[in-house]
């Protein structure tokens, strides 16, 4: 049986968080996808909000504190990431970006990617295809086709109802998939190393 | 091991008073500093090379020239030579300059500066900041290796025919260390000449200056220099003290606070617990230096900056009274009596004109046009 590692990010600010929730339900669902590909998965929840200063800190000093370090560590180490935000003012809320904004460049080339958020009217639901998405294509990650958003009405009964509930799963189905083919994460890349000799160095100057 | 303070030169407000320098107390500053670190029995002064505000060394041979006159001991250094945007041949004339004026006590660190916009306004592109790097100093080191040079690359005219003068004294080039945080290509690049490799070390976790340092030594031995462990290693440091740590702590912390790069960031412990800084007593000094042989081997050179976030002069005085009254020798007895015998001191000018076999005038003589007789004539 494969194990897979899968980072579960939310920004949500308030607690309890509905953005926590999705991500929840959505970490849930891509668990149970996998397992019926015969995988199962680690689970590693980051939640933003608790690595608040650490994040503006290393915006400051341009390097992260050894706890954050661990949880930058773990999204880019992982074998897919589901990353949720609650939209404010038409995108993602600051802490997220910011928070991506420490991720490395090509630290998530080719990594699966499910996008999700939560908002406070269904009019926000497009934020995820005119920020997020872009945000993460940048990145060069495998943002799945389904991202999923979640209004207060589709709380309403105090689980997910079934419109939501279809998307949730779905997203999860593509994200599963998309982790399923490919190998088994080697966890994050060395920033240090050596990846060219002096020789080739000199040597490239005259071409 | 050498001891010694480096400074960034820059000017920054005393955010206690509000009280800013001016350019000129900020240089002649700088100036008192050094003098101060040969009065109390430091090794090594080096300055920064910056050609933005608010910093004021833009020409650093110049104000190490005027320091070599007025010292006699003090070792003359930089942190760091732009070998990105100098030109190659000048600095390899006005060091060789400097080398002769000071008999010997110079050597220099190569580093690609810390901000982009500097790039541009000598004439190069920040996208070119490795290759810049490592054309330059090909050509430097052949500058001051080989009494006629011709030359072609991709970032300045070609050279025919040339020569740099004055020659190294004694026929020995200056000592080289390269400076870089983060750049695993520049710790290759100190290691395939055989240089030394400084890591800046203040503002980032150790683990960083350990890898960086870990590759540097393992190159350095690949290249043939030399086992890992006699690699030649120099490393930064940041310093406050005062007798008793909480008063340490009470005056630097609005320094802290406030200070370029790091400042309205983590708090002061939590910088303290996650760099080298250390602000405290100066055992506290002691006992963190000697703990950063334990991640990077035995080292060669350690500097430290004291200068910097608008600490007025009197206080940076005081610290070095510190630091030569109580730190350094006792930092100097310990990491000798670590050090094994098989691992070297940094050179120097004196250990580099041994190594050659003695001093050589290489002096170039001029085309004489009665006899045709041309420089190549000397190679």
């Amino acid at each position: 049986m494969t194990q897979r590692t899968l980072a579960v990010v939310s920004a949500g600010l308030s607690q309890p968080s509905s953005t926590r929730l999705l991500a929840d339900q959505l970490a849930a669902a891509t668990r149970d996808e996998l397992a019926g590909r015969g995988e199962t998965v680690e689970l590693r929840h980051v939640v933003l909000r608790e690595h608040a200063h650490d994040v503006a800190n290393n915006l400051i000093t341009g390097f992260a504190a050894e706890s954050l370090r661990a949880v930058l560590d773990t999204v880019t180490g992982a074998d897919g990431v589901i990353a949720v935000t609650p939209i404010f003012n038409a995108s993602y809320n600051g802490l997220f970006k910011s928070f991506f904004d420490l991720i490395e460049a090509d630290a998530l080339t080719d990594r699966p990617v499910l996008i999700a958020a939560t908002g406070g009217t269904a009019r926000h639901s497009l934020a995820m295809e005119h920020a997020m998405r872009p945000l993460f294509a940048y990145l060069h990650a495998v943002v799945v086709p389904t991202s999923v958003f979640a209004a207060p009405e589709d709380w309403a009964s105090g689980t997910a109802d079934a419109a939501l509930r279809s998307r949730i799963e779905r997203a999860a189905a593509e994200l599963a998939e998309q982790m399923h083919r490919r190998p088994v994460s080697t966890g994050p890349s060395d920033p240090f190393a050596l990846t060219t000799s002096f020789e080739e160095l000199l040597n490239r100057r005259e071409s | 091991m050498q001891f010694g303070v480096f400074s960034v030169g820059d000017v920054t407000v005393d955010p206690t008073n509000g009280r800013e320098p001016t350019e000129s107390e900020r240089i002649k500053a700088m100036v008192a500093i050094a003098l101060k670190a040969e009065e109390v029995g430091l090794d090594v002064f080096a300055t920064g090379e910056h050609h933005n505000p608010p910093f004021v060394p833009s020409s650093p041979t110049t104000m190490l020239g005027y320091i070599a006159a007025r010292t006699e001991r003090l070792l003359l250094s930089t942190a760091t030579t732009l070998i990105t945007t100098n030109d190659p041949v000048k600095i390899a004339e006005d060091y060789a300059m400097l080398q002769h004026l000071s008999n010997g006590r110079v050597d220099l660190m190569m580093g690609r500066g810390n901000t982009g916009p500097v790039y541009p306004w000598f004439g190069q592109d920040i996208r070119n900041g490795v290759p810049l790097a490592i054309e330059n100093y090909d050509l430097l080191h052949r500058l001051w290796r080989e009494d006629v040079v011709d030359w072609k690359g991709r970032f300045r005219t070609p050279l025919q025919s040339f020569t740099s003068t004055p020659r190294p004294l004694d026929g020995v080039p200056p000592f080289v260390w390269h400076g870089s945080i983060r750049s695993p290509e520049i710790a290759e690049q100190a290691a395939y000449y055989g240089d030394g490799f400084f890591h800046n070390h203040i503002f980032w976790p150790k683990e960083h200056t350990q890898r960086l340092v870990n590759l540097y030594r393992q190159r350095f031995e690949h290249y043939g220099h030399g086992s890992a462990d006699q690699a030649i290693v120099g490393l930064g440091g940041q310093v406050f003290m005062r007798k008793n740590s909480q008063d340490a702590v009470r005056e630097f912390r609005p320094y802290f606070d406030n200070a370029p790069v790091y400042g309205h960031g983590p708090s002061l412990e939590e910088f303290t617990t996650e760099t080298p800084l250390t602000v405290g007593s100066p055992q506290q000094v002691i006992e963190r230096t000697l703990s950063f042989r334990d991640y990077v081997g035995d080292y060669q050179r350690q500097l430290f900056l004291i200068d910097h976030a608008g600490l007025p002069l009197k206080t940076v005085l005081e610290q070095l009274d510190i630091l030569g009254e109580e730190v350094i020798p006792v930092l100097r007895k310990e990491f000798d009596s670590l050090r094994p015998a098989h691992v070297p001191v940094a050179p120097t000018h004196a250990s580099l004109v041994a190594k050659a076999g003695g001093a050589k005038d290489t002096t170039v003589h001029a085309v004489d046009d009665v006899t045709g007789k041309a420089p190549e004539a000397n190679r």
